[in-house]
């Protein structure tokens, strides 16, 4: 129990953390937003100063106010729900467009995850249950060039050789954009449909970063005397390998899900970005080209809130998973 | 390399020379010559290089493009932003990876681009090795509120993903290679420091840190003069770590076009070829190399990294050697 509140106030902690840098560095960074959008609009035409003075109230920059007190004020509004205004989607609020935008990446990420994770640790038992062979020796070295890929790099490779030559797969957008977007089947398969692409380079990308992390501690638990004393019971193989060594070599690996999920949304992140799929990825990235900071802003606070919850279930699961854990004083 | 033939002759009988520090045979004391040291060097260094098959390959990898990063520019001597009337040619014998947009030779661009992606993918490496070792040792030795508070900002930046932090921060900044490098340094140095916590907290009850303390030692002494030289394998492990995920993590963002545009490197070749539609073009030649570089350097630092963890862990060690051996040296 004290680990776990120890680790709840980590994160908290972490959350706290982020918010405060996401405060400070468009204070920090030279230059404020209120004048780059003011400078953009004065490149249309001629813009009244009372027009940057808004822009600076809205932005909440510039202003006689203590700093403490701009920094409580945010807070406050984040308390609210309210992530300001975006200047790209004027007037929608920032909200309203993550909102819009949340459930395509969630779909993408849920499901190439869970297949990757699923696949990979598979991939890792087999491998290390028949290590020396042929088939460890091929898979290792194709999965040790797959665990040093860029993503936007093999996604670049998929959407040119299955998507633009063959022509097998759709490979921009979300969904066919002569459809209006609901709950029926023509647009569901057809989102489907685009969605395997982007999905296919995730899992192709992480798949390998599981199945190595298995490997290495499957061979570990392997080596240990209780699976030596399963074996000769003579239970059949495939429980040894799966309730025996598996089930106690599958703890690095959920350590492993909880640190990489940082690196697999800055990976889905790149994907979107190639793929033009309508997820928060793209729009961040797209705010960050069109100076549009508050939803840009907005966006990050999202994934780091989002990845830091997805830290906290995975280390309940882990506590779950590994009895001595939930035992021992410390992390 | 033809001088230090015949010594690895005597290097590779099996017990043989296993102390460099002793001097082979006479020859050696009654000419002391200034190349002793060095092919003394060599010899350790080509030891350590041939100690397994994984790590064969992997130095190779890595050996050839530190290599070309050194000497390529040199030898090359063409100006990779030149632009040419060929615009967007597959390979052919004058430009052997073909040219993009601008008439630009794709191979002198790829070349050229191999000295910036490596230093900068090790200068960022190394940055973060400073904070992790800093950090990790510090709280490791001192403990108590010391080690609380560092720990607790360890994890903190354990769980905050460092890519999309990265991304908005790069925005707020000027544009170069170098902020990119800084904010990729400041983002990902807490798994190394974790690691090395972990493993200064089971240095610091040993019988030598305990003798350093009785004699007096100052802590920063024995905290990086004592502690530190015997966690050496681990912050050569976590650096080639840290190496590949930073030269990913660089060449992200210099995909994302936040490096610096007139510098020539892996990344922007990348961005160029994206933006450039070379996709719409099916101009392969000109995104198909800078990508498959990286992920060869980066299974190459892999590869020298797991046979590391083998040499540490006989457990990994695959069966039947001898066989193994036998191929790699046809491979090699």
């Amino acid at each position: 129990m004290r680990h776990v509140i120890r680790r709840i106030g980590i994160y908290l902690l972490a959350i706290w953390a982020a918010l405060t840098i996401n405060f400070f560095l468009p204070r920090l960074a030279p230059g404020n937003p209120a004048e780059i959008v003011y400078q953009r609009l004065s490149q249309h035409g001629a813009v009244s100063p009372a027009t940057l003075k808004a822009l600076e109230i809205e932005f909440g920059v510039n202003t006689t106010d203590p700093l403490w007190v701009q920094y409580i004020a945010y807070l406050n509004n984040l308390l609210h729900g309210n992530l300001g205004i975006s200047t790209n989607y004027f007037p929608n609020t920032v909200t309203q467009i993550i909102g819009q935008d949340i459930k395509w990446t969630l779909v993408l990420l849920t499901v190439s995850v869970v297949l990757s994770f699923t696949l990979g640790t598979l991939i890792g038992i087999v491998v290390a249950w028949r290590r020396g062979t042929a088939l460890d020796t091929v898979l290792s070295s194709v999965m040790t060039f797959f665990y040093s890929i860029l993503y936007p790099w093999l996604a670049l490779m998929a959407v040119y050789f299955l998507g633009y030559t063959l022509g097998w797969f759709p490979f921009a957008d979300g969904y066919d954009v002569t459809l209006t977007p609901g709950w029926n089947l023509d647009f569901l398969l057809s989102a489907a449909y685009h969605a395997i692409l982007p999905a296919l380079t995730l899992i192709i990308s992480t798949v390998a970063g599981w199945m190595l992390t298995m490997r290495n501690s499957m061979i570990t638990t392997l080596s240990e005397d209780y699976v030596l004393l399963a074996q000769a019971k003579g239970l059949r193989s495939r429980r040894v390998m799966f309730a025996y060594a598996a089930r106690n070599a599958i703890l690095p690996s959920v350590t492993g899900f909880a640190i990489a999920l940082g690196t697999v949304v800055g990976g889905a992140l790149l994907v979107e970005i190639v793929f033009s799929y309508p997820g928060i990825g793209y729009a961040l990235f797209q705010a960050i080209q069109s100076q549009d900071y508050s939803l840009a802003d907005g966006i990050l606070l999202l994934i780091i809130v989002a990845t830091v919850l997805m830290n906290l279930v995975v280390d309940m699961l882990y506590t779950a998973l590994d009895p001595r854990v939930r035992q021992e004083r410390s992390a | 390399m033809r001088q230090t033939s015949p010594s690895n002759e005597i290097a590779s009988v099996p017990g043989g020379a296993n102390r460099p520090a002793l001097p082979p045979l006479g020859r050696t004391y009654a000419s002391p010559s200034p190349f002793a040291g060095l092919m003394r060097f060599l010899r350790a260094f080509w030891r350590a290089v041939t100690v397994n098959r994984k790590v064969m390959l992997g130095s190779a990898i890595v050996g050839v493009f530190v290599l070309v990063a050194i000497f390529g520019p040199i030898i090359i001597r063409q100006n990779p932003l030149a632009y040419t009337t060929d615009l967007v040619r597959p390979p052919s014998a004058a430009h052997w990876l073909g040219t993009n947009q601008g008439g630009q030779d794709v191979f002198v661009q790829l070349v050229v681009g191999t000295r910036s992606s490596l230093s900068w993918a090790l200068l960022s490496g190394l940055m973060v090795m400073m904070i992790s070792i800093a950090v990790g040792l510090v709280s490791g030795y001192a403990g108590g509120v010391v080690d609380d508070i560092l720990s607790v900002i360890t994890n903190v930046f354990l769980v905050v993903p460092a890519f999309p932090l990265a991304i908005v921060a790069v925005e707020y900044f000027s544009r170069s290679t170098l902020t990119i490098a800084i904010i990729v340094a400041l983002t990902n140095w807490p798994w190394g420091a974790r690691v090395l916590r972990a493993q200064t907290l089971s240095m610091r009850s040993r019988e030598f840190v305990t003798a350093a303390r009785a004699a007096g030692e100052h802590t920063w002494r024995i905290i990086f003069l004592e502690i530190l030289p015997n966690e050496i394998a681990i912050v050569a492990a976590s650096f080639i770590t840290t190496t590949i995920q930073v030269l990913l993590a660089v060449a992200a963002l210099e995909f994302l076009g936040f490096g610096d545009s007139a510098a020539i490197s892996w990344g922007t070749m990348l961005y160029d070829a994206y933006f450039g539609s070379a996709l719409f073009q099916g101009a392969w030649w000109w995104f198909a190399p800078p990508g498959f570089c990286i992920a060869l350097l980066g299974a190459g630092l892999a590869l020298l990294n797991f046979g590391i963890d083998e040499v540490a862990d006989p457990r990994l060690r695959q069966g039947k050697r001898r066989r193994q051996r036998g191929r790699a040296t046809v491979a090699a």
